[in-house]
Parts: structure tokens; C-alpha cells; sequence
């Protein structure tokens, strides 16, 4: 085919969506989505022109086959019940999940260096991950982006719960935007502000879509995909009865980004349909709905492409005003909590309980746990138990760890009864690692990734099919399939599991007291066996010594 | 009058005369200099080796530095950073996203323009000396390699705890002196540096650079055998102490210093004496080639990025040669003056010669 002189197509959009919550707080999400048409895969066609695509992304996919590449970092844990659902969920800590192309024929050597060229990319310790660590699950993480093939063997997934996020790792991750953060929204993600939160999450999604034509359904499109990288970050920071851009982020908004099709702002204001809840200015006449989460929510928009936006200051801050105190917040249907019961530096025991609270409504979920080799399962004591009774998995895949080699994978379907806790439970032996294998600061503990629960959800509220242009991007992610229901993963805490610590200090001990007897015992042993004794004559005073030389010479006898 | 006016025009039309000459005489000078040194990029190790939140100040002292060097020139894919903890979003920092240097929170070092190469778990002694000596698994991404050749000028600076001989990394681990000079050394004969040097702000420094014994190697060290190096100043809004003495005087030093400034070394190891660091800095120059005196500071904590001209100037040479700047002849300059002193002295007199002398 050759090079093809035409430029491809890409666009470039941006979005900040605010949710203030009833005790003050602000759940806020950003989300630069870039569509590229272009296809990486594609033999003999190298791609060499990159505008609004970051090039080193691009080059990786290109190097390393990837179909579908999902990292995020956070900080915190997300607390399902208080804040409800996030846009895009993550786990604490690093999370890396690529779908590798099926023409790749070294899975695992791709794989390796992937996590290599991306530690230096993010400057994160992404090299920690090996296959220690990863796992290849065979349900869960299916593709988010086109694709028929769904042969696990091409998925890996790892995730290390103790990687920190920090501005080292904003840097370039603010490069990959085609501002930077110079222009448009990303003038606000300003490290001090951003990572005095309670959780701070960033992103980077790329997945393939199907090139969307005027109103045609897109699942009859299946020809040269193009290409979308998702770059979101999520914080959520405590504030206080008045809030305001400049207060929460430091800067206030003056223009779009240059470059972006599309540059909005979304507030909240479903809570707030009489103005009674909080005031917010400067006041929009732009409204939107949009279903997302099972829920229809009402948004203030705020496009700052127009320049009537940024009104009389050519600045756009927000304000926003509590008045009243707020209600109830919708509890969110599925949630699911992990934690570690037992004593003792043996044995334990793993609980994961999952809630459902659907008044009516019965839906199965796909439950995802990754647990490190040294955490030896007993899967003969695995039980679900829901509402007390026993409630047995249609569907499990158990993957025995191997020491030293690779994790234990367990992954089980199971059905939850409305408005009930399932409760999973598993016990395990806690093993001795060899004295090179304990981490710096091994008093700390080891930890053990998040566990994934996948459902797709009941929604209460009919949800649109049709993927249209002017759908904000925080409701169309996750591709939509049914109208009836939505997808929704929730990530459990991590654990922190002490394990058995040997003094380090012993071989030094050991060394010392074994080369103290020995000197002692078999030195003195050895002293008796072959000392012996001589008579020694003692020496003279000086005046004898002389008067002895001089009566050598004369030939008389010696004094003594 | 006129005379004067006649004088003044006389003087005017000489220091026009004189300054090009002067000017290309200085340029020549300068890039002279410059190419007796033998370098032609710089590269900068920072390591900061101590773990856990009572040891932030090792952290701000490598910030320090990074950020004296990133200041005078050095791209970030010319340093390689490695901290052994995160300090600044720790979640014991008051203040997320923060290192500072000095008390009251004056100076953030952190920044927000940062790219830290190993950090964690990754600051071992097996780290440091792969990326020393070049010997790095392929599929190292390039932020973390040290791409130096024989033309490199490299800083690399180490804090952290130590003692005699040895320094501690992330408490689990040390390198000896030995081992720092057995690298040392088979980074020259790989030809991976021109000149080299090395800072260390630990207690008992100085015995981490006895053992040198490669050529082209400059030392300097925070105290003495014997000696522990101290800490500045507690922030009691932080609650630990932000710097270590030597490399906080060190960064107000560094402060005072830009890209065209000329101090030298012996500047350098005047940082600190025993009156403001309680311990004494050493160091060591026997295996430098050049004099400390005419080695100036941004010889290492600067970039310079110029190329080797040698085979460019060979085909320009064989090209029409080059038209020189105008230079007056010498004797020129002496003949005006002599001829504005005769007129001056011949208008008014040798009575008034008294008034000059």
C-alpha cells in the first residue's frame, strides 16, 4: 500500500466533570480523549506523522503489537459507599493491563519490555513487574475497544499495589497531552493542589474504535479502526461550605486548548434543581442530560470555546455556594469490601464480602483475585456463602501458583441474590522467603493486589445504545450493549499481610560467635598440644655487659 | 577649549579602535579555554540512598542539587536521579507534593518539574554500579542509562548514611570504598568519562574516596574520617530536619553561581569550612590533570553542548579562507597617543606636567 501522503484524521477533546457531594467535597474528573484514524498494526505501513497523538505511545504500540494498553496510578483508595461510583475506577497503587495482538508470538517477551520502555515513560517502578506478578485472566478484562478476538492468552494483567504517585509521575504524563499544560484544562493540574486529596488517580487508556460514520449503528463498521487514547484523572478533595476553581486548584480557566475539537466544563446540579442545595456562578443557560451510571443527571455546561465564557475577566471561575445541608446520596448498587482475618504469622484467612443492594433484582458478577505466591491458598477451603446459605459459582477458573514463578489466579462467577452480602472466604499459609527476598523494610508487610468485581448492573434507567458525537465522554467509556443494564468494576483494598521476618542481623551474630569459639576452643586447644618451654637467660644490666665484653677480651670467665 | 574637544575626539576614536581588538582577543581567550578542558557534554548521578521519613533531608539535599544543575543546564536526559523513598508524597508530609530546603518553607526543591529515574525499591548498590559501568539489561528504557563517553564530564553526587569505608543503601545494604573505586576505574577504561567528580555528604566521607586510583578523578567530601557530617534545621511544621550543613551551604553556594559565571574549584572547596559544618570537608585532587584553579564550576554542574569542530574546521579550511577581522597594526594605538600627548603638552606648556604627576 505504501505511505500514504494523505494526513490522517485526529481530534483532540477535553472535560472536566465536577460533582460536589453533600459533605462538602468535590469529586473531580478530567478527560482528554484523542481520535486518531490510523491503524499501528497495519503491515507496511509505518506511521511517522504524529500531531495530536503523543509519539511516544505511539511508537510503543507500534514496537510491541499492542491492541489495547490500560495503566493508571493512584493514590487512595476510592470509598465506594460515601462517594458512590467513579467515572473509571482503579485500584491503589500501579495497574497495567494490555491486550497484545494475536500475530505476537512472544507474549510474555513483549510483555517484559513493555513494562521496561513504560517505567522510563512514567518513571514509574513498572520494571517490578514480571511473572511473579502478572496473571492472564480468562473472564474478567475482556477488550474495551473493538476486537472479536478473546483469546486469554493475549491479555496480561498486573497491578503493584505499593507504587506512589507522585509530581514525578504527573511530568510526563501532562506531556502526552497535545497542550501540555499550557492551554485549555490542563492549566489546572497543578501538583499541590492535586495531590492534597484524598484520592488522585491518572490514567491512560488506548484501545481501538470503530471509526464512527454520521448516525450508522458502529458495530456494522468494522474496517481500519482508528485508534483513542483516554487520558483521565480523577481527585477528589475535602473543601469546605464555599468552593471555587482558584481555591481548589490554584489557577482559574482563561482559554481552550487551542487544538481541541471540543473543551467543556460539566457541574452537577441534579441535586440542586430549585437552587436550593448550592448557588452556583456564573450562572450557564447551557444544560445537558446525560445517563450515566444507571442514573440521569442533570449538568451545567460551561464550553469554553465560546468566548462568551470567560465573560468580562477572560477568566472562568467557578464558584459554587453551599446553602443548605444535603440529603441522602443514591447508594451505589454493587460494592464489595476484602480484608484479612486470622492471627499469628502462620496461617490466615481472606474474606471478601460483596454487597448488592438492589431491592429486587438478582445479577451475577465475575469476582477476580490475584494473590501472590507466598500467600500459599488452600482452595479446598474456598466457600460463598450468601444470606447464610451456600451459594455455589457457575463458573470458576483457578490457577495454582508456583513458587517463585507465577501468582494464584481465581476467578469465579457468581450470583447475587438481591439485597444481600455474599461473603467469600479462603484460607492460606503464609510461606518463609529466602533471606534476598524480603524488600528493604520488611516490618512493613507485603501487600496483595485488589481484588476486581465485574457486573454488569441493572440500571433503572433505560440507557442509550447509539454512540453519537456529542455524548460527553464520561458517560460513553465503557461501550454500552443493553439498554437495561450498565458495566461497572469495583476494586477492593488491597491487603497488607505481615510475613514471617527472620532477624537480619544473624548471620552477622552467627559469624561472630562462631569465629569467637573457635579462636577461644581450639586456639587454646592447640597452644597446649604444641607450645613448649624454654629457659630464657635474663639480660644483664649495661655496666655488666661492658665489663663482660672486656673480659672476653682479656680471656677471663664471664659475670653472670 | 578646543583642544580638549580634540582630545576627547582623539581618546573616543582610540577605545573604538581598541575595543574589537580587545573583544576578539577575549573570544580567542575563551575558546581556548574552553577546548583545553576536553569536554563536550555533561552528565550528572544524583543518588540519595536512606529510606524512611526521618531521613527527608538526604532526599532535599540530592533535590538540591538536582535542581542547582537543572538550573545551570543540564537537560533532565543528562541526569540520572534516584531516591530510595518518596518523601514528598508521603503521606507524613504536611504539605503533598513538597520538598523543602530551607526552614519556614522558603525554598520547595521538589518543584513541579521533575523526573526522577529509580526510585524506591530500584536505589541498590547493584543499580548504581550497572548504570556506572554501562551494564544495563536491554531493555533499560534510555532515561535510566548513563550515555556517556570519553568526552563526558560527570558529576555524581551521594548522600545517605555511612561510615568508614562503606555507605549504607536504603539499610539493608552497603558499598564500600573499594567497590566505588573498582567502578570508578572500569569506567575509565571503558573510556566512559573525561573528568569526574565526586561529592559525598556523609558522615566519614572522606574515606569513601581514599581509595581512587584512576586518572582525571576530583573528590570532595562533607567531613573527615572520624567526623560525622550534621544536619541544619528542623522545620517544626514538617518535624524533621530539612538539610544536611555541608549541602545546605553548598546550595546557597550553587544559588550565587550562573551559566557564565567563572568561579572555580578552589571556590568550591572553600563551601562550608569547620566554623559553619562543625566537620571538616576534604578533598582530593592528586589524580586531577588540570589545576583546581582553572576548572570552573560549570564545568560539571553546567552543560556545555558544543561538538567536536575538528573535522568541520579541516573542510572548511580547504575552502576559500575565511576574511579575519580588521586589526589595527600595534604600533598604531602607541603613535596616536604619543601624538595626542605632544599636542597637549605643546599647547600648554611643560609647567603644567606638575599637575598631572
Amino acid at each position: 500500500m505504501g505511505i500514504t501522503a494523505a494526513a490522517a484524521r485526529d481530534e483532540f477533546q477535553e472535560e472536566l466533570v465536577i460533582r460536589p457531594l453533600h459533605s462538602g467535597d468535590i469529586y473531580a474528573s478530567f478527560q482528554f480523549r484523542t481520535l486518531w484514524d490510523t491503524d499501528f498494526l497495519q503491515e507496511g505501513q509505518k506511521v511517522s506523522h504524529y500531531r495530536l497523538f503523543p509519539k511516544s505511545l505511539g511508537q510503543v504500540l507500534s514496537k510491541f503489537s499492542v491492541r489495547e494498553l490500560h495503566i493508571s496510578f493512584t493514590q487512595g483508595f476510592w470509598r465506594t459507599m460515601q462517594w458512590g461510583q467513579p467515572f473509571i475506577p482503579s485500584p491503589p497503587g500501579a495497574e497495567l493491563w494490555v491486550w497484545f495482538h494475536d500475530t505476537v508470538s512472544d507474549v510474555d517477551g513483549n510483555w517484559k519490555e513493555l513494562t521496561n520502555v513504560l517505567s522510563g515513560i512514567f518513571c514509574a517502578s513498572l520494571n517490578f513487574i514480571d511473572l511473579t506478578n502478572t496473571v492472564q485472566p480468562s473472564a474478567s478484562f475482556k477488550p474495551l475497544g473493538l476486537g472479536n478476538a478473546t483469546d486469554h492468552r493475549f491479555l496480561r494483567y498486573a497491578t503493584l499495589p505499593r507504587e506512589i504517585v507522585c509530581t514525578e509521575n504527573l511530568t510526563p504524563w501532562k506531556k502526552l497531552l497535545p497542550c501540555g499544560s499550557k492551554a485549555g484544562l490542563a492549566v489546572l493540574l497543578k501538583s499541590e493542589k492535586l495531590f492534597h486529596s484524598s484520592f488522585h488517580s491518572q490514567a491512560v487508556h488506548i484501545r481501538p474504535v470503530c471509526q464512527h460514520k454520521n448516525g450508522l449503528d458502529f458495530a456494522k463498521i468494522l474496517d481500519a479502526p482508528s485508534f483513542c487514547i483516554h487520558l483521565c484523572i480523577n481527585c477528589y478533595l475535602h473543601l469546605f461550605t464555599e468552593w471555587s476553581l482558584f481555591k481548589m486548584f490554584s489557577r482559574t480557566l482563561t482559554e481552550a486548548c487551542p487544538l481541541a475539537t471540543s473543551s467543556k466544563v460539566y457541574v452537577d446540579i441534579t441535586d440542586n434543581p430549585e437552587g436550593e442545595l448550592f448557588e452556583l456562578s456564573p450562572a450557564t443557560p447551557l444544560l445537558s442530560q446525560a445517563v450515566v451510571l444507571g442514573d440521569r443527571r442533570t449538568y451545567s455546561v460551561f464550553d469554553l470555546t465560546r468566548a462568551e465564557t470567560f465573560g468580562q475577566l477572560r477568566s472562568l471561575n467557578l464558584l459554587l455556594r453551599w446553602k443548605g445541608d444535603g440529603g441522602e446520596m443514591l447508594r451505589p448498587l454493587l460494592h464489595a469490601e476484602r480484608y484479612v482475618a486470622g492471627f499469628g504469622l502462620q496461617t490466615g484467612e481472606i474474606h471478601t464480602v460483596i454487597y448488592n443492594n438492589h431491592p429486587y433484582r438478582a445479577f451475577p458478577v465475575l469476582l477476580m483475585d490475584s494473590v501472590p505466591w507466598y500467600l500459599q491458598l488452600y482452595i479446598h477451603t474456598l466457600t460463598v456463602t450468601s444470606k447464610s446459605r451456600d451459594n455455589k459459582p457457575s463458573y470458576i477458573h483457578y490457577q495454582p501458583a508456583k513458587d517463585r514463578h507465577r501468582p494464584h489466579l481465581l476467578e469465579m462467577l457468581i450470583q447475587l441474590p438481591p439485597h444481600s452480602m455474599t461473603e467469600v472466604t479462603v484460607q492460606f499459609e503464609r510461606a518463609l522467603l529466602k533471606w534476598t527476598e524480603y524488600t528493604p523494610d520488611p516490618n512493613h508487610g507485603f501487600y496483595v493486589g485488589s481484588s476486581v468485581v465485574s457486573a454488569l448492573v441493572p440500571s433503572m434507567v433505560a440507557m442509550s445504545t447509539n454512540f453519537t458525537q456529542d455524548q460527553p465522554l464520561f458517560s460513553s467509556f465503557v461501550p454500552v450493549k443493553e439498554e437495561s443494564s450498565y458495566f461497572v468494576r469495583v476494586y477492593t483494598e488491597p491487603l497488607l499481610v505481615n510475613l514471617p521476618t527472620p532477624d537480619f542481623s544473624m548471620p552477622y551474630n552467627v559469624i561472630c560467635l562462631t569465629c569467637t569459639v573457635v579462636a577461644v576452643g581450639y586456639g587454646s586447644f592447640y597452644n597446649l598440644l604444641t607450645r613448649t618451654f624454654q629457659v630464657d637467660e635474663p639480660s644483664l644490666p649495661l655496666a655488666k655487659r661492658l665489663a663482660n665484653l672486656i673480659r672476653r677480651i682479656r680471656g677471663v670467665p664471664l659475670l653472670t | 577649549m578646543d583642544y580638549y574637544n580634540l582630545l576627547t575626539t582623539c581618546a573616543f576614536i582610540h577605545l573604538l579602535v581598541s575595543i574589537p581588538y580587545a573583544y576578539s582577543n577575549y573570544v580567542e581567550n575563551k575558546a581556548g579555554q574552553f577546548f583545553s578542558s576536553g569536554h563536550t557534554n555533561n552528565w550528572a548521578v544524583l543518588v540519595c540512598t536512606s529510606r524512611f521519613w526521618f531521613n527527608y533531608r538526604h532526599v532535599a539535599n540530592t533535590l538540591s542539587v538536582y535542581r542547582s544543575v537543572k538550573r545551570l543546564g543540564i537537560p533532565d536526559s543528562h541526569i540520572v536521579l534516584m531516591l530510595a523513598d518518596d518523601m514528598a508524597c508521603n503521606y507524613r508530609n504536611p504539605k503533598p507534593a513538597t520538598v523543602f530546603s530551607h526552614k519556614n518553607m522558603e525554598l520547595n526543591v521538589y518543584g513541579d518539574d521533575v523526573e526522577v529515574d529509580y526510585r524506591g525499591y530500584e536505589v541498590t548498590v547493584e543499580n548504581f554500579l550497572r548504570v556506572l559501568t554501562g551494564r544495563l539489561p536491554p531493555s533499560t528504557p534510555r532515561s535510566k542509562r548513563l550515555l556517556s563517553d570519553d568526552r563526558s564530564n560527570i558529576l555524581i553526587y551521594l548522600t545517605g548514611h555511612g561510615g568508614n569505608g562503606f555507605l549504607k543503601f536504603q539499610d539493608s545494604e552497603e558499598i564500600s570504598n573499594m567497590e566505588l573505586a573498582d567502578a570508578f576505574e572500569q569506567m575509565w577504561q571503558k573510556r566512559r568519562y573525561n573528568e569526574l567528580l565526586f561529592i559525598i555528604d556523609t558522615c566519614q566521607g572522606a574515606s569513601m574516596y581514599e581509595r581512587f586510583y584512576s586518572p582525571n578523578l576530583m573528590a570532595l567530601a562533607s567531613s573527615q574520617v572520624g567526623e560525622d557530617s550534621l544536619s541544619h534545621q528542623p522545620d517544626l511544621a514538617i518535624g524533621v530536619h530539612l538539610m544536611d550543613k555541608y549541602t545546605f551551604y553548598l546550595l546557597e553556594f550553587l544559588e550565587e553561581v550562573h551559566p557564565a559565571s567563572q568561579a572555580n574549584m578552589n571556590d568550591l572547596f572553600k563551601v562550608c569550612p569547620q566554623s559553619q559544618c562543625v566537620s571538616t570537608p576534604g578533598h582530593r585532587t592528586d589524580l586531577f590533570q588540570r589545576n583546581p584553579g582553572s576548572v570552573l564550576i560549570t564545568d560539571f554542574f553546567g552543560s556545555v553542548l558544543l561538538h567536536d569542530m575538528k573535522q568541520l574546521v579541516a573542510d572548511v579550511s580547504s575552502q576559500k579562507p575565511k576574511q579575519k577581522d580588521w586589526h589595527p597594526p600595534d604600533g598604531f594605538i602607541l603613535g596616536l597617543w604619543t601624538l595626542i600627548l605632544l599636542v597637549f603638552f605643546q599647547t600648554y606648556g611643560i609647567k603644567h606636567l606638575k599637575h598631572i604627576f
